[in-house]
């Protein structure tokens, strides 16, 4: 049974599309057949993130509007052989597609693959409706500030309205010395304020940095955001993974046990 | 941290929590969080025309349901109101209304 999965969250920069490119790798590493789709027209990422920006032909408005066949608009990477992309266009806007086409166009790929991850645009006007009406579930990001939970928030209400079968939580960019301090909300902060299920928490992680400018996921590799977004890959197919622990204080070496433990 | 000694700040992360929870659910109702104020003490005021209530350890606060699931859970107000220990009687007359 394939999944269409919006990833969502209302507010801007808060990984989304990091999220997309890395859970979309990493279900693919895991041997699922999928699909990146990049939502935000006019505003693309999800191609550079995942760096393949140099092999767009085609894009997701030449598709709807017919002058292109599917197959010629994605774009197969190289390092994955079953991950693909269909690129946004940079040129157009949001009115270019309608809810109605996005969901023709998902269930259109719903033979072709197990997991159709769609990359939505931040705010709540037409962009967001496109991406969220194919969708059968919904992965909202969320980072642990006041803004981007006020939106997180906001953006449940609109999907609960919609009546999304399944909506889960992943929490972005924490910051264990902070919240150790009392200066950053924890994870169990924001579960509480938000009310939803959580299916991952994503550490502050100079390494994303890196893996943006080289075009490369990190997703399963050595780093610890590499590590929770292979888990949130894991839980996204079903398997049940306890949260990661990331304590910056202790030793190398118990840091180090910890993770073989929890990993 | 404090700045001033003996005077202990709460540390901003359990601000940002407290501030939230009020404005999350103002943002839902649709009403400032003055008005969440007022309309608690209204309803203080008029539990205490029935019965006598305990003023310490009043809380009354408007929260995301946990009970209900989606998608239909919604805000719900949630009171704990003591009651006066010792007298526990209600009044029995309805008292005249009073705004």
């Amino acid at each position: 049974m394939s999944e269409v999965i919006v990833i969502t969250s209302g507010k801007g920069g808060v990984g989304k599309t990091t999220t997309s490119a890395n859970v979309g790798t990493g279900l693919a590493i895991l041997g699922k057949r999928v699909v990146l789709i990049d939502t935000d027209i006019g505003l693309r990422n999800l191609d550079v993130v995942m760096g393949l920006e140099n092999r767009i032909v085609y894009n997701l408005v030449d598709v709807v509007e017919g002058n292109c066949r599917m197959k010629q608009a994605l774009i197969r990477d190289k390092r994955y052989p079953n991950l693909y992309l269909l690129p946004s266009a940079q040129t157009r806007d949001k009115s270019a597609v309608t809810p109605e086409q996005m969901t023709k166009l998902a269930d259109d790929l719903r033979d072709e693959f197990d997991y159709i991850l769609l990359d939505c645009p931040a705010g709540i006007e037409q962009g967001f409706w496109n991406a969220v009406s194919g969708a059968d579930r919904a992965l909202v990001v969320t980072t642990p500030e006041v803004s981007a939970i006020r939106d997180a928030d906001r953006i449940i209400g609109l999907l609960e309205a919609a009546q999304m079968r399944e909506i889960d939580l992943i929490v972005n960019r924490i910051r264990m010395d902070m919240v150790r301090r009392g200066d950053m909300m924890s994870i169990d902060d924001v579960i509480d304020i938000l009310a939803v299920n959580i299916i991952g928490a994503v550490p502050d992680d100079e390494s994303i940095v890196i893996s943006t400018n080289q075009g490369e996921p990190l997703v399963g590799m050595g780093s610890l955001a590499g590590q929770a977004y292979m888990n949130i890959s894991r839980r996204v197919m079903g398997e049940n993974i306890p949260l990661m622990e990331w304590d910056h204080s202790k030793s190398f070496l118990a840091r180090i046990s910890s993770l073989l433990r929890h990993a | 941290m404090s700045i001033w000694p003996g005077i202990p700040k709460q540390a901003s992360g359990a601000i940002a929590r407290k501030r939230l929870k009020l404005l999350l659910v103002a943002d839902k109702t649709d009403c400032s969080p003055e008005i969440l104020e007022k309309m608690k003490d209204d309803l203080v005021h008029v539990i205490s025309n029935y019965i006598e209530i305990e003023k310490d350890g009043i809380e009354i606060q408007v929260v995301q349901s946990r009970s209900i699931p989606t998608p239909r859970r919604g805000p719900v107000i949630r009171a704990n109101i003591p009651l006066r220990k010792g007298t526990g009687q209600a009044l029995h007359t309805v008292p005249s209304k009073r705004t």
